[in-house]
């Protein structure tokens, strides 16, 4: 399906959709307590079909931070982008999405280990990479490590 | 002399009792610093929980502080046995960005050498795995074939292994004279060992019967988890990044994906094996047609990418390959992500491996060829 046709059709699903420019694919940013459900109806609704999650990133933004996911559908090779928006730096949280792309659970604790972004009901939510006594995310902005970074 | 007679339940059914072992971080066949948990009652897998990190270096930071041509050199350090095309995916994501048009004579390079490095990684991982299966031989075959590939590299840019061939706009140099010769005839020195290979593993009756019907994945599974790559096609998802999202040269060659349906090691193992093939015959269409031309697009000293977000990607020897670049304008990006295949291709050990054997695991772990570097990063 071109992108014209999914935005009609995505455009139904949640209130509060917003559609950042991008050149390359459709993006769409979800509301946070929307994120779920709409991730669900993106996988199941046949139409839609998005069963390839083939990249999640975390981002941290001065304000909040961000989940970006890469999506494909193996049936219609259609893409998308869809981006959601934590509520704050402090304690960032959004829902996982791993019961859905299970590809997700291993993404979602990279996530977690490098930025702090805490995933409601992810079964297994602990350090990945690093080691389980680490402290900080060293992927935030404002994580300094005096010894092993050095900046030019 | 009395009979010993046992009673109670151990008669009926043996009492078991699950217990946790490590595989790793240093066990020989988990090619790299990998530890795996391994709950196992008997020889039964129940559980199999992978630990990884021991070769985390944090090259997502570290691209944040580097410019784009630097970054294009920590790529080679991640899947070593791809890094050119690790290499390709920075420096079409930043031509991408600043709308470079690249010579055709570098599509048809960068093609050429990327279809030796893939032959390079599955001659490697053939002569592993068989290894890994008690197959000594397999090793030596790989290993001197490939040595021919590495030759040529060595010859072309100076490097064997992380080979820093590609930067924005181009090619680091241009082919050596030799180059061409010397690729014919190692694919026609190829097309004459590829069948040994085959008479060597693929049809021996003890290697058929460790890998068919082991570890297998569907294909509703294989797309769930992400895996990609010859372990995604074997279970019949067509993830093939040269035939979905063509780059460089392939729009103009022909090659057939390979897809296999079921699934199994034999069959992710079979998929590497035509794989090599369809290789071949890409760098037969290639090589005696490199367009004559620049090796370079003229390119600003200080690459800036304008505000934006770029995703490249492509085909390495293991599979959907990423990269994610976020870019505020500046000379480094703002947030770039590496999406690398052995990460999600390694996750779906746990769904794959329960129920089999410890033996097994071997097998199966051979047949998804992990390269440690890759999933650390």
């Amino acid at each position: 399906m071109d992108n014209e046709g999914l935005k009609t059709i995505l455009s139904a699903w949640a209130e509060g959709l917003e559609w950042p420019e991008s050149p390359q694919f459709l993006q769409v940013r979800v509301p946070a307590p929307a994120l779920h459900d709409f991730a669900r109806r993106l996988k199941e609704e046949h139409e839609t079909a998005f069963d390839y999650l083939y990249c999640l990133t975390g981002v941290d933004w001065p304000e909040y931070m961000e989940v970006v996911y890469h999506l494909e559908s193996s049936r219609h090779g259609h893409r998308l982008v869809v981006r959601a928006r934590t509520a704050g730096r402090e304690d960032p949280r959004l829902d996982t999405v791993s019961d859905i792309w299970p590809t997700a659970d291993a993404h979602e604790r990279e996530a977690y280990d490098l930025l702090g972004i805490r995933f409601n009901r992810h079964p297994d939510l602990r350090r990945l990479l690093l080691t389980d006594d680490w402290v900080g995310y060293p992927l935030r902005k404002d994580y300094k490590d005096e010894i092993n970074m050095i900046e030019l | 002399m009395s009979e010993l007679v046992l009673t109670g339940p151990e008669t009926e059914t043996a009492l078991t009792q699950e217990y946790f072992i490590n595989m790793g971080p240093q066990h020989p066949s988990t090619h790299g610093v990998l530890r795996l948990v391994l709950t196992i009652d008997g020889e039964i897998i129940r559980r199999v929980e992978p630990h990884i990190g021991y070769i985390h270096r944090s090259i997502e930071k570290m691209c944040e502080h580097d410019s784009y041509r630097q970054i294009v050199h920590l790529t080679d350090r991640m899947d070593y046995l791809s890094c050119h095309m690790n290499n390709e995916a920075v420096c079409l994501a930043v031509e991408q960005a600043l709308q470079i048009e690249v010579p055709e004579r570098v599509k048809v390079i960068r093609t050429i050498v990327s279809e030796l490095t893939r032959l390079a990684s599955h001659q490697l991982w053939w002569g592993v795995m068989g290894m890994d299966l008690g197959a000594i031989t397999s090793f030596l075959y790989g290993f001197r074939d490939r040595e021919m590939i590495n030759d040529i590299f060595e010859e072309t840019c100076g490097a064997r292994l992380t080979m820093n061939y590609n930067v924005p706009g181009g090619l680091m140099f241009d082919i050596h004279p030799n180059f061409q010769k010397r690729t014919k005839d190692f694919v026609a020195h190829f097309c004459t060992k590829l069948p040994e290979y085959d008479r060597l593993l693929s049809d021996n009756p003890i290697f058929r019967s460790r890998t068919e019907g082991v570890g297998y994945l569907s294909k509703e599974d294989a797309i769930g988890y992400g895996v990609t790559g010859p372990s995604g096609r074997a279970s019949g998802f067509a993830c093939d990044v040269r035939k979905r999202l063509p780059y460089s040269a392939y729009p103009q060659v022909e090659f057939t994906e390979i897809i296999r349906t079921e699934g199994d090691c034999f069959a992710r193992y079979k998929a590497r094996i035509l794989e090599m093939w369809e290789s071949l015959r890409i760098i037969e269409q290639l090589i005696d047609n490199i367009p004559e031309g620049e090796f370079q697009a003229p390119t600003k000293q200080v690459l800036k990418l304008p505000k934006g977000e770029y995703y490249q990607r492509v085909e390495t020897a293991r599979g959907d390959f990423g990269v994610y670049i976020i870019s505020e304008g500046n000379k480094s990006p703002y947030r770039l992500k590496f999406r690398s295949p052995g990460f999600s291709n390694l996750f779906v050990l746990d769904k794959v491996a329960r129920g089999s054997k410890i033996a097994d695991l071997v097998a199966i772990m051979s047949t998804f060829d992990y390269v440690m570097p890759d999933i650390d990063r």
